[in-house]
Formats: C-alpha cells, structure tokens, sequence
C-alpha cells in the first residue's frame, strides 16, 4: 500500500494564489506587488478583491523590493511577488539593504523557483535562489511542496513579522498534504516513519522521496521522510533526532547543491555528529530547455535517484 | 521658524558634521556640508513631525500620522545624525561615537541599531526613493495626508532604479511626495559632467510625468520658500522633483569647489581653520 495517495494534481503557485486570496479578505495590512505577471503568480483574485492593495510595478523588480520596504515601515505587510529568478538574484542587493538589514516585513514570494520551469531554459531557472536567501541575516526561506501546503504557508507568514522568502513552482504536482493544514515556520513535519535511512526533502522533492520510500520499502529498506518546508530557520532538533536513529541521511531539493538545503543540514550534523551523507541536488551546473519531467530525470532530480543514494548512505554506514 | 533662526542651527549643525567627521578621520563632509540647510530647513520649518506635549520630537518609526524623511544617499550620515541630535531624537552627546564601534551611528545610516529617527538603510546608491514611493502610498491607503520627502545625491542618477522608481510615481500619482537632487556636479571620481552625465535632469523628470522645481540649496530664505512651493504642489496628480544645487563643502572655503572633500577628513589644522569659520552657536556636543 502506497504511504500517500492524491486526488488532484495541482501548482504551488496556484497554493500562493488561493492564499492571497484568503489574505485579501483577513487581513486588511496584506498588500500585493507584481511585476507584470499577476498571471503566472494566480493574483487574479486578490486583485478582484482588494485592488486598491494591489500595486502594479511593471517590469522593475528593484523597484518593487524598496516600495515593498517603504509599505512594510507603516505597518503594511507587502507580498512581492515575480519568478524566483528575478526575485531574489536580480534584486539582491535591494533585498540585503532595504528589507534583510533593514528588518523590514517583507514577504518576497517567488514562481517558477529550479528546473520545473521547463521550457523557458536556465535564464529563468534559478537554482541558487534558496542559497542567496538563507545567507542574509534574518532572512526566513520557505519552500513548500504541495498546493494545501504553500496555501498554508502563504497565509502563515503574513502573521510572522519579518522577512521571508517564500519559494514555489510552476507545474502541477500531487495534492497530498491535509486540506487548511496548520503552517508551523520552523518545523519540520514527518511524513514517514522509518529506521534505516532519514531522507530530508524540501519543495517538490518532497513527492519523489515519498516515491522513493515505496521502492525502498520493496527493497526491505524503512526510510524516515521529513519535509522541510523551512529551511531558515532549520529544525534542527527534527533531523538530530531521525539520524540519531537511522544514522545516514539523504538530502533533496530542487537547487544548487552548493549553498542549498543540503548545506544548511551537513552543517549543522557535522557540528554534533557526523553520519554518512548523500545529496540530491543540482552539481555546479545550469539548467537547460525540456519539459519539467525530463528535466528532474536528466539532473537526478528523480525517485530513482533518491533511492540509489539512499543505499549508498546506508553502505557507508 | 525666521531664517536667521535656521541659519543659526546650520552652522552648528556644520560644526558637528566637521568634529563628527575629524573625529574618527572618516566619512563624508563635502556632500554633508552641501546638503545642511536643506534638511535643517526641512526638520526646524517644513516638516510636521510627531511630538508629545511638551513638543518635543518623539520617534515612531512607521511614521504614520507625520512626514517621512528618507536619506537615499546615504553617505552623507554625519549631517542627518546632526539634525537628528539637534532636533532631539537622541543626545547629541552620541554624536562622538559616529563610526566607531559599537555605535548606532554606523558609517552610513541603519535601523538596525535602533537609531531614533532612522527608518531604512542608505549607502548602496539609488534605493531610497522606492522607499519613498512605498510609504506614500501606505499614506494615501491610510488616508494620512502628511508627506513623504526623499533626497537624492546627482551622482546617484547613475543608478537604474532611480528611474524605475522616476517611471513608477507618475504613472501612479504618487503626489504626496517631494523627491530632491542634491545637483552638487561632484562625484568620486570627478566632475558628474565628467563621470557620467545627466544631461537634463529638468527636462528627464518632465518627460517622466514630474513637476519640477529648482532651489539655491546654500540659501536658507530660498530653501524655505521653495519647500513651500513644493508643499502647496502635492495633491494635484504628480510627485515633485527639486533639483537643489549645492555647494559641496559649503560653509568652509578651503572645501568648496572640489570633489576633493566628498569622503575626506581633515586634520587638526584643517579642523581648526573650518570651525573658525562656523559660529558656535547650540554649543558644540
């Protein structure tokens, strides 16, 4: 028996949008920004419900950070919204002095985040994104894997006062977490049980490792699954506490392998106790044009891959 | 306040900037100096600034209910941490630890460290009047009708976002806010003219949808009557755009006239041949 099933199949960026949604009728501080892609960020109906807190930018993403700064100092709690890519690499230097330093409250929240982007190619796919972000001080980086899970998420940080940076993407994936779910910053949520391996998932590698831990139960092989959707702050005390039990580990996300989740968690073990380590990840490379399926197989962002690092953890036990 | 008042808290605020400056043999005095009677005109005369009852200045960052001011160019720190003491955010008696260690008055101005008065970060070029933009706007959703105020250096017309932000304020009628452009023809590596011109800045902001206003920035009485004009501007549709020549190191001769100052100090000499030529007149901090 499968350890999750979905009904639909559905984009996280369509989470973030029924999250706006949501906001554009709770919270009255919730503002929006976009720059010119009010389509592909789904803010159609935050729009349609509060226009008058909705602030068009055009295509001028520096701009929209330090406007989204000046709102969040009256007490406004601005959504600035574009691709990953230009949301946080383009603007870097907005983002580091005009919200990081600043402590201003802004929530940066990006579409079309890694390879799942597809066509478009690497000008757009950025892998580096979560890196930039988790470097800042203060700076809390979000990346949910399902829609109920961004929606969540969307809503959660609204209620957090500072800056965050909110990761989704742009394809349909299993809808397989819990419908209005409760959105905890910070901690990581264990989605299966298990002795011999701890896989550590973030965004839409969450799914695979879920689909890795089938093949591997085929095998005999318990792996633990943990999604963690923050990666700043890191539940530190969720991942001691599975290695200490499985005593190897796997990481995966949908990013640079330098600077990513994966970074943040050997980090953080090799300060306590060092175990037989894998990644799953992007290697030093950029992306390229494909459909987001060949795309994830191409760069190893697949089960398959996850389960064949998973053994070679468990042999280097 | 009468001009002679505001000149009076200039030449003080000169002097602070010059020992603030000395003190730690760095940081920027040429701009400083330049930029001094117009922010001693805005804080001492043009701004409504939140008090409590015994009218004195009491600092609440949002800003709500009061204007904004918002220094892009950040560099030129001494000078608003003077006018800031001045005013009463905090003892000028602070002014000593200005880029020293651990000091709120960093080299260029933070809320990091809680400084009363500051709002955002400035140093790295060009942000500030997104900032602006952003908090004038918050103004019009709140229905608070104080403004927002934002100084730019002209060097700082090199930055992109700038004219990002020159598009953005007409196209969205942001017209509870007066930008101002210290034109002090200086930057670091020489003449603006020179470095990378701007040209016409007059005709660049009206074409951008900008109503434009010129200032002798060294003169307290036209500082004040332009500030005045720029008030009685908002409200119709556009932002306002003062584009204030300067002095850079006005007040000092041997400073004038030079991008020599923009982020030199003087020595004990030099310090000395400055302050003979400011009065004295708040009592230094």
């Amino acid at each position: 028996m499968a350890f999750f099933t979905y009904e639909t199949k559905k984009d996280t960026r369509s989470g973030f949008g029924a999250g706006m949604e949501q906001l554009s009728l709770t919270n009255p501080n919730v503002v929006a920004l976009c720059a010119d892609l009010i389509g592909s960020l789904k803010l159609e109906a935050f729009i349609k419900n509060a226009p008058e807190r909705f602030f068009q930018t055009g295509i001028a993403e520096a701009n929209m950070i330090g406007i989204s700064a000046g709102l969040a100092i009256t007490g406004k709690i601005p959504f600035a919204t574009t691709f990953a890519n230009f949301g946080t690499g383009r603007v870097y230097d907005q983002i580091r002095q005009s919200v990081a330093y600043s402590g201003t409250n802004v929530k940066i929240c990006c579409s079309h985040a890694g390879l799942t982007l597809g066509e478009d190619g690497a000008t757009h796919q950025i892998l580096e994104d979560i890196g930039l972000m988790k470097m800042l001080p203060g700076m809390v980086v979000i990346n949910p894997c399902d829609y109920n899970q961004t929606k969540a998420a969307t809503i959660a940080i609204a209620e957090y006062e500072g800056p965050v940076y909110l990761r989704f993407g742009r394809p349909v994936v299993p809808v397989f977490t819990p419908e209005n779910q409760k959105f905890e910053i910070g901690k990581a949520i264990k989605l299966i049980e298990g002795n011999d391996v701890s896989i550590f998932a973030t965004g839409h590698l969450v799914w695979e490792s879920i689909q890795a831990a089938e093949i591997l139960k085929e095998k005999g092989i318990a792996a633990e699954v943990i999604n963690i959707h923050t990666i700043k702050p890191l539940d530190t005390e969720a991942i001691i506490e599975s290695v200490s039990k499985t005593k190897c580990l796997v990481s995966a996300e949908e990013h640079q392998l330098n600077g990513g989740l994966g970074d943040s968690i050997a980090q953080l073990l090799i300060q306590t106790k060092a175990y037989p380590m894998e990644y799953v990840g992007v290697n030093d490379s950029f992306g390229e044009s494909g459909k987001p399926a060949e795309l994830m197989e191409k760069y190893g962002l697949s089960a398959n891959n996850i389960v064949e690092k998973a053994l070679k953890a468990i042999s280097r036990k | 306040m009468q001009t002679q008042e505001l000149e009076k808290i200039a030449s003080q605020v000169r002097r602070d900037i010059l020992r603030m400056v000395h003190a730690c043999q760095s940081g920027h005095p040429g701009g400083s100096l330049g930029c001094t009677d117009l922010l001693v005109g805005l804080f001492f005369n043009s701004m409504n600034l939140k008090t409590d009852s015994n009218k004195n200045v009491v600092f609440d960052i949002t800003g709500n209910g009061e204007d904004v001011f918002y220094l892009s160019n950040g560099h030129i720190s001494p000078l608003l941490y003077s006018v800031l003491s001045r005013k009463g955010y905090f003892p000028t008696a602070e002014l000593a630890s200005f880029r020293k260690i651990n000091s709120r008055l960093q080299g260029h101005p933070t809320p990091h460290e809680h400084l009363e008065g500051i709002r955002i970060a400035s140093g790295s070029l060009g942000q500030g009047l997104s900032v602006a933009i952003g908090t004038a706007q918050a103004k019009k959703l709140n229905n608070d009708a104080s403004l927002v105020y934002c100084l730019m250096g002209d060097g700082e017309q090199n930055e992109g976002q700038v004219w990002e932000a020159a598009m953005y304020a007409p196209h969205h009628k942001v017209d509870n806010l007066i930008a101002i452009i210290d034109e002090n023809g200086q930057q670091i590596d020489g003449p603006t003219e020179k470095v990378m011109s701007n040209r016409n800045l007059e005709a660049k902001y009206k074409s951008f949808g900008w109503a434009v206003l010129h200032m002798d920035g060294n003169n307290m009485a036209q500082v004040m009557a332009i500030l005045k004009q720029a008030k009685e501007l908002t409200g119709k549709g556009s932002p306002i755009m003062i584009l204030m020549k300067t002095e850079m190191g006005s007040g000092v001769d041997f400073m004038m006239g030079s991008h020599k100052w923009h982020g030199v100090a003087p020595n004990d000499q030099q310090l000395e041949e400055a302050l003979a030529q400011l009065n004295e007149t708040l009592g230094d901090y």
